[in-house]
């Protein structure tokens, strides 16, 4: 197991996550290759690619949802092992929102949201509740706040979902396609959550093909193809001026139209 | 000029009448096809052959009241007068006559705890129900062990009929419960060992039949333990009722737990939930409601396998009403045995049935999903 022959590796702390020659391997087939990666406080990273390109398990091996095998992860100066306890208060600081939203479907949305503060950061259950409340008048649906996820609408849900990782206070957050799942009508008004999220200056890094968003929030652009970080620029220059021949034909087939 | 009536037109406001009412569900659910109309007319006919005469044998012909055995002879409908005889051993069976009022009351408490805890309002009580159910037991033990407040003493192998088949269904019942919640999330475990334990268990469970178990508790596990230590008969019936339920059950909660989505998993994970914080807050709450039903469905299964406990020597209900009827006098009325004691569990299972499927729609109520 490469990843725990981390005697010489150090943590870089002006960075909030950090992948360094990370590798994946699912069985025989090489998912992530020699990936490299730093994040900065307040940056805002967006993560394209084709699909199968390795970029969602590369979001997710940053909150150890996914193993890697070779290489360190480093996330606020701890990094990523065996460790479960490591892992545990590394999940703690790392937010992620997923494509299909993932609410507890048994819990309301107020009780989707202090499930992790009462819980894992042992906040009182009423300060729990009034963060909760400040955050979902945020995303601006504070009068959902007893009802069932499934009497929401995909838009509603999936705000609720980020208003569920941001009760954690997380230091960064994650977006797994976020709104790949959604109605078009609905796609904007989670948009709309998130750039006023990057306003606000949280580090993020954002899987997703909406390029709009890239252009208004982002810091820096990664192209991913086959396992690796084939490009990474901000995306003044990605757009209008991309170096490699595949990045130019994955951005001529998602903007042509 | 004339006034110009209105048309009385074809009436929209309902839907035509032959698609509605008696009639209409008629049509559809009985009559719909060749097929389905002579199956109805099938049933019909069987249904019309039989009950008359069993009327006629239940009721009209059947001898009621207090009555000696020759009353009985040569009369065609039911003996009911059986049942009047024998109903006190068959429910308590060997337990001393005259304190037949103990394990009544004992019952009535041990049933009164049963469905209150099944009524909702009263879950508002939360922990205070733990505390109910310790005193009510420690009442029942009181009952029916007796020894003291001027009580007789009874020894656990006098218990039987229906007290006993209920102590055994329910704590078989609920004591299998957490252990299969817990068999369930070990086979599912990522470390080896306790996953291989778990799953030679359930299948080394699963693959013998109860009565093998309740007698290998019974005859064979004596013999392993030291002269002079000896484990109640009850209790080992009843531990091996527990042992063999949890492996059933065990199977189903994992079912459960294998129809809950990855991203529910996930989602907590990411939130950094312990795995038991996980499991208990967010897995099993949805898992545990999707096996309701097979649950409720072992339960019953449970329910009436208690019967086999006769192979180790004990009087649960099923075997005092076949001992009431080697009664001599009374030997040919069997069949009113039969139907008096498939009515007592008719009513304890059709309970559990109707029970579950209103708690299944109760959980789900408002969630729409």
């Amino acid at each position: 197991m490469a990843a725990s022959d981390h005697t010489a590796a150090q943590p870089d702390h002006d960075y909030v996550v950090e992948l360094r020659h990370v590798h994946k391997w699912y069985g025989e087939f090489h998912v992530l290759k020699d990936i490299n990666l730093q994040v900065g406080h307040g940056e805002r990273v967006v993560v394209c690619g084709p699909s199968g390109s390795g970029k969602s398990t590369m979001i997710r091996c940053i909150n150890r949802l996914e193993e890697h095998q070779r290489g360190n992860i480093f996330v606020e100066g701890n990094e990523l092992t065996n460790d479960l306890r490591q892992v545990d208060a590394i999940r703690k600081e790392v937010g992620m929102v997923f494509q299909h939203f993932n609410l507890f479907p048994h819990m309301t949305v107020l009780e989707n949201l202090i499930l992790g503060p009462t819980w894992v950061r042992k906040i009182p259950r009423k300060d729990a509740i009034d963060t909760a409340m400040m955050y979902l008048e945020r995303v601006k649906i504070p009068e959902q706040a007893n009802k069932f996820p499934g009497q929401l609408s995909g838009g509603q849900q999936q705000r609720v979902a980020i208003a569920r990782s941001l009760c954690m206070k997380p230091k960064i957050m994650l977006f797994d396609e976020p709104t790949s799942a959604l109605d078009p009508e609905m796609i904007k008004e989670v948009l709309d959550v998130m750039i006023e999220l990057a306003e606000e200056g949280m580090t993020m890094i954002c899987v997703t093909h909406e390029m709009g968003f890239a252009r208004t929030v982002g810091d820096t652009m990664v192209f991913m193809d086959q396992g690796e970080i084939v490009e990474m620029s901000p995306p003044s220059e990605f757009f209008a001026n991309p170096k490699n021949e595949r990045t130019k034909l994955f951005l001529s087939q998602i903007l042509s139209h | 000029m004339t006034e110009r009536t209105v048309q009385p037109h074809e009436d929209w406001s309902r839907p035509p009448a032959a698609t509605t009412g008696a009639i209409g569900w008629m049509r559809k659910n009985l009559f719909s096809t060749w097929l389905n109309s002579a199956m109805t007319l099938g049933a019909l006919y069987v249904l019309l052959t039989t009950i008359p005469g069993l009327i006629q044998w239940a009721f009209i012909d059947a001898i009621w009241g207090d009555n000696p055995p020759e009353v009985c002879k040569n009369v065609p409908g039911a003996c009911w007068s059986f049942i009047y005889e024998k109903y006190r051993f068959i429910l308590f069976g060997v337990y001393p006559w005259e304190e037949h009022w103990r394990p009544l009351l004992a019952m009535i408490i041990f049933l009164t705890l049963i469905f209150g805890s099944c009524i909702k309002p009263l879950w508002a009580l939360g922990k205070w129900i733990i505390a109910i159910w310790v005193v009510g037991l420690t009442m029942v033990g009181i009952l029916m062990w007796g020894g003291i407040l001027g009580m007789e003493y009874v020894d656990q192998s006098q218990w039987g009929g229906l007290p006993l088949t209920l102590f055994l269904a329910t704590f078989g019942a609920v004591l299998s419960f957490p252990l299969a919640i817990l068999l369930a999330l070990g086979r599912r475990s990522n470390m080896p060992a306790i996953k291989a334990i778990c799953v030679a268990y359930i299948e080394l469970i699963r693959g013998v039949p109860l009565i093998s178990i309740l007698f290998m508790a019974s005859v064979m596990f004596p013999l392993f333990l030291p002269t002079g230590v000896s484990i109640d008969k009850l209790l080992r019936a009843v531990v091996g009722l527990i042992l063999f339920s949890a492996a059933y059950g065990a199977e189903i909660v994992r079912g459960g737990l294998q129809a809950i989505p990855r991203g529910q998993y996930e989602a907590a994970d990411a939130m950094g939930l312990t795995y038991w914080q996980k499991m208990g807050k967010v897995i099993l709450p949805q898992a545990l409601r999707i096996t309701i039903p097979p649950m409720v469905n072992g339960f019953i299964g449970g329910f009436k396998d208690t019967s086999l406990v006769l192979i180790i020597g004990l009087f649960d209900l099923l075997y005092t009403t076949r001992l009431a009827f080697q009664d001599v006098n009374w030997r040919p009325y069997f069949v009113e045995g039969y139907v008096f004691c498939a009515l007592i569990y008719f009513c304890f299972c059709f309970f559990m049935s109707r029970y579950s499927q209103w708690l299944e729609r109760d959980l789900v109520k408002g969630q729409n999903y």
